[in-house]
This record gives C-alpha cells, structure tokens and sequence, in this order.
C-alpha cells in the first residue's frame, strides 16, 4: 500500500474512532440533544413560536397547559397572568438564557484564562497579584455585588451580560492556574524551552491544548452557573427586565399564584433545569472524550 | 588539546527560599562554586546523591536557569551572551522521563519537527524528511509519524527524545538520568543508542546518572558531586579503579550485587543528607566521612589535580599533614 493510502486509512480510522467515543457516550449523547434542541429552538424561535410572546390576551388570562381539563391546543402550554402564551414565552426565553449564560462565560472565560496561566506560568510576583485578585473576588458575594450593580446601573440584557462576566471569572482562574501549574513542571516544557520555543509558542503549543479540557469542563459549569444567576436576579426582579421573557422572570411572575396554578413556575423550573444539567452533561463528557488517555 | 566545548568556572546557582512571612528569607546553594570542563568527544557523567545539585548544573548548562555567579563558556562564548536559537542548535536536553517529556497532545512527527520549525525552517518536505531521517536514525518506525505519544512503550517514547534533540544535529547533549524510567532491557538498547550516535554524530555527552553501572559502561570522565560541589573528577577506569575521595568509595561499595548470598552493601554513610539551606562547616562531608579529622569541621578542603584526577579532600591535601 503506498504511503498515501495508509494516510489517508489512518486519518479516517482517526476520525472514526473519535466518532465511536462520542456515540459511546451516553451523558454526551443525551447532554447534546438538549443542548441543541435549545440552541434550535433559540434561534428559530419566531418561526416555531405558536404566538406573539408580548401579546397580551386579558380574556383569556391563566388558562391551563393542555393536559388540564380546561386546557386547550389553542394554548399548549396555558397562559400567564397577562393572557401571553406560555410555549411563546418559553421559547423565547430560551434565547435569553442561552444568550446570557454564553456571553458570561465568554467574558468571564477570557478573564479568568488569561490570569490563570499567566499566574501559573510565570509563577513569582505574577501568580501572587492574581492569587490576591482571586481572593478578592471570593470574598464579593456574587449575588450581592449584582443586586447592587444593577440596581445602581439599571438591569437589562447587557448589564446583567456583563456583571456575570466580570463576576464569574474566578473559578476560570483557579482552576487554569493550578492546571498551569501541573503542566508547567512536565519535562516536555523544559525540552520545548531548551529547543528555543518563544514564551508565546509555549503556552499556545505547549501549556493551551494540555489545559483546555479543564477550560471546557468549566466552562459548562459557568455557563450553567451564569443561566441560573440570571433566573435569580431576574426573580428578584433585579435582572432582565418584563417584557423581555426570561425564565427566571417567569418563575418571579408566576409565583404569586403558585399554589392556585402550579405550572406557571413548574414549567420554566423544569426547562432551566433540562438546559443545565444537559450543560454539565455535554461538559463532562467532553473532558472524557478529548482526553488523551482515551486516544488509542 | 582537544576543543573545549564546555568550560565552567566558580558556577553558583542559588535559590532563595522563604520560609514564612515574617522569618525571613535563606538561601539554597544548589551548586556552589563548580569548575567544570568538557571536551569536544567526551562522554561526562555527574553522578551524586538525589539532591547534590546536578540537575540544576545541567540546567544552567542548557540555558534553563541563570547562573547566580561565575560563568559558564560554551564553545568559547559565555553563554549568557549566546541567542536563544543559537543555544538550543548546540546544546540539547534529554529527560529522564519519557511519560512527561513528550507533550501528549502532539503527534510524533509534529514533536521531532518542533525545533526545526523554531528555527525558522519553513519547508514542510524538508522538515518531513529531515524527521523520518532522524526518526530512521533512532530505530522508530516511519509508520510511528502520526502516532500519539500514548501509543509508544517507554523505550520508543525515549527514541522520540532522542530524536527530537538530535534533529538539528547539536554538537553537545545533557542527558538527565536517559534509562532510570525504563525496564532494564531497554536501558542497554537506549544506551547502546546514544553510544552509536555519538559516534556518527560526533556528540559530546554530560550524562547525569545515579546507576553506577550505566556510568562505567558509557562515559569516559567521571565527575561526583556532593551538596553542590565536584568532589572528585577523573578518567572513568581511573574512578572505578582508584577511587579517592571517602565520598566517592562509598558511592561505589553501595553498588547492589546481583548475588544473592551478599548482604546489601554497608556504605558507612551512617547519617542522612545534610540540608542543603544549612550545610555543615569545613568540609560538607565531614559528618558522614569514615576519614574525619579534626580540621574537616572546620577548614574548607582544596582542590588537587594528580593530572586528570581531581579530588577535593583533606586526606590529599597537602596542608594536611
């Protein structure tokens, strides 16, 4: 066989074998299905939504999910205490969370990388100021500290954006610092630096691709975190603000009439719950699948 | 005279240690005034005790860390003046393990092509073949180019070291510890290795090792350090036949026999590893030294050279007696 061929077999046996793992994956398999089934949902929200979720139907105000006996299709889900479809709601809720929970982790993802190596790898005065910094953070209650911002700033979709993202970055930072750390002393950073490497190509080649299994498990995490934060000032009538439809704001509206009409938080309760731990499933499966160790 | 490729002078290399906030700061001589000379050829060994100071000598001979004093000539240029790309095209290291010393992210190929991309080789083909030359040279199989490290027994992953440091052909390499991770029948296959390397290539060698048995078998000089310094350097038949300093002879009575019938050797050290942050006065070997005598505690011992034989110890001091 020529020398292309066998290229060619190895790198499609390559990939195959990487495909296997994922569909041997239980918690990834199902973690992506939500995922993206959210993401779906998120993006072609105008198109699936069965109503406009701003308008507001005073007549027909509280009606029941379909599976009620005073359901009906017309509103699968019910209505709130405005008369707004509540699939409508949903749906376009998913948008706001998705959008928080990722652009949080972004920002706060960027943050917290970027001081995290840089503590572990240079180590000395460096890894001191940030440790400080990482200390200081800790010791702001994240809840707190965003109460306050937006209370002061005014909440909206931004704001909340980037309170969270300035917030959330600590967790990044531990963890990259002391998986910087581990790889740092491996011999193969030694071999890299004797061979010359610049800094830069050390921790791009050298240091990123060995920590960012860690990164992508926290970052789930974050992001999760991040949707859950945002349910929370939302609830406290501190986050997004009404009309928007937020889940969190959703669970806050409806829960004046939680013991008459359960559903109104049930419903909003379950989907943050599905996006969160499909989340933390599609992260941990991540870190499993990409590890090196499996590669074989 | 051959060409000096390595000539160290009086090199220190310390470290401060904090020992809490408000007990202030010590420092650690890890070497401490070392001279040292290689020749273009020359297979050294630095053997001691874990902890003597070897690694970090060979660590500043490779440009890792900085010298806190003397200086150290490489190929007669000081070394703190030698470019970073320059140092690493004559100098080159090879670790002691081969599971941490490659990065498992990358595959074979794209390890031994590394320092030839740093040095700015652009050519793929080139630096394709230069590899698989290399890879050839080392006894890996060219199917082994796209592999992982992972894939690679402990023998092939050292071959994959090997290769890497040798692919820009430096002139001279370190090689910490090369077979004490691996399974003793691979030991001789890697050492047999680099001997015939050396003779293709034309290397210089310094080989840290603690196996006294790989040392006789490869190297030509024979350097034993203890707490930072050389004590005794010499001819490799001359060390293992005449050894001089007490320090070097109970290195080599400690040597395990393979007979079953001997009882594990007596090396009379007695007392541990001094502390290193607070070595003992006189002659830091004194408090373990069968041959103490009186001044050992307190006065520093000199060097002697008995032409390549240099030892540091008051017995053949000439001021002794």
């Amino acid at each position: 066989m020529s020398e292309i061929d066998s290229e060619v077999l190895e790198s499609q046996t390559k990939s195959s074998a990487f495909r296997r793992r994922i569909l041997g994956h239980q918690g990834v398999m199902i973690g992506a299905a939500i995922v993206l089934a959210a993401v779906l949902i998120a993006l072609s929200a105008p198109f699936i939504a069965p109503h406009d979720p701003y308008y507001q139907d005073l007549l027909n105000r509280l009606v029941p999910p379909v599976w009620d006996s005073r359901g009906s299709w017309e509103h699968i889900l019910g209505t709130d205490h405005l008369g707004r479809d509540y699939l409508s709601r949903l749906i376009y809720g998913a948008r706001i969370s998705l959008l928080i929970g990722v652009g949080a982790a972004l920002i706060s993802g960027l943050i917290g990388t970027v001081l995290g190596v840089a503590a572990g790898y240079f180590g000395g005065r460096v890894d001191m100021v940030v440790t400080f910094m990482i200390t200081v953070r800790l010791s702001m209650p994240v809840v707190l500290v965003a109460l306050a911002v937006v209370a002061i700033v005014g909440g909206s979709l931004q704001v909340v954006i980037m309170v969270l993202g300035f917030l959330l970055w600590d967790r990044f930072a531990v963890v990259m610092r002391s998986s910087t750390l581990q790889i740092r002393s491996m011999d193969y950073v030694a071999a890299a630096q004797a061979v010359g490497c610049s800094t830069t190509r050390i921790l791009t080649t050298e240091i990123m691709p060995n920590v960012v299994n860690n990164l992508i498990v926290i970052a789930t995490l974050e992001i999760a975190h991040a949707i859950i934060l945002e349910a929370a000032l939302s609830f406290l009538g501190l986050g997004v603000q009404p009309p928007l439809p937020s889940w969190g704001l959703m669970v806050s509206e409806g829960k004046d009439m939680m013991l008459f009409e359960p559903w109104l938080i049930t419903i909003p309760g379950v989907a943050l719950f599905l996006l969160v731990l499909a989340i933390n499933l599609l992260g941990d499966g991540a870190r499993d699948i990409t590890a090196p160790e499996n590669r074989n | 005279m051959a060409e000096l490729m390595i000539d160290a002078r009086d090199v220190t290399c310390s470290f401060t240690i904090s020992r809490g906030m408000f007990r202030g700061k010590q420092q650690l001589k890890a070497v401490n005034g070392v001279d040292l000379t290689v020749e273009r050829g020359e297979v050294l060994a630095l053997v001691g005790e874990s902890g003597c100071g070897k690694t970090t000598l060979a660590k500043m001979l490779l440009g890792l860390l900085p010298q806190t004093s003397g200086t150290v000539e490489l190929c007669g240029q000081p070394i703190n003046d030698v470019p970073r790309l320059e140092l690493a095209r004559t100098i080159q290291p090879i670790f002691q393990d081969p599971y941490s010393s490659l990065n498992p992210r990358k595959t074979i190929g794209s390890i031994i092509a590394l320092p030839m991309k740093v040095q700015g080789i652009a050519d793929q083909d080139s630096m394709r073949r230069r590899a698989e030359e290399t890879m050839d040279m080392v006894g890996l199989p060219p199917r082994l180019y796209n592999a992982f490290p992972n894939q690679l027994s402990g023998g092939q992953r050292q071959r994959v070291a090997i290769a890497r440091a040798l692919v820009n052909r430096p002139q001279i390499v370190v090689c910490d510890e090369p077979t004490s991770a691996l399974d003793v029948s691979v030991q001789s296959q890697i050492l047999n290795l680099l001997n015939d390397l050396r003779d293709e290539l034309n290397l210089t060698y310094i080989i840290i090792s603690h196996n006294l048995a790989v040392v006789e078998h490869i190297a030509t000089r024979v350097a034993v350090m203890y707490l930072g310094r050389i004590v005794e350097i010499a001819d490799t038949d001359t060390l293992f036949k005449d050894p001089q300093h007490p320090y070097t002879r109970a290195l080599l009575d400690s040597v395990l026999t393979p007979d079953p019938n001997m009882d594990i050797p007596n090396n009379q050290l007695g007392a541990s590893y001094p502390n290193p942050i607070d070595p003992p006065t006189g002659c830091s070997f004194h408090p373990r030294c069968v041959n103490a005598m009186p001044r050992c505690a307190t006065v520093a011992p000199n060097g002697k050279a008995d032409g390549g034989h240099y030892v540091e110890c008051h017995l053949y001091d000439d001021g002794a007696n």
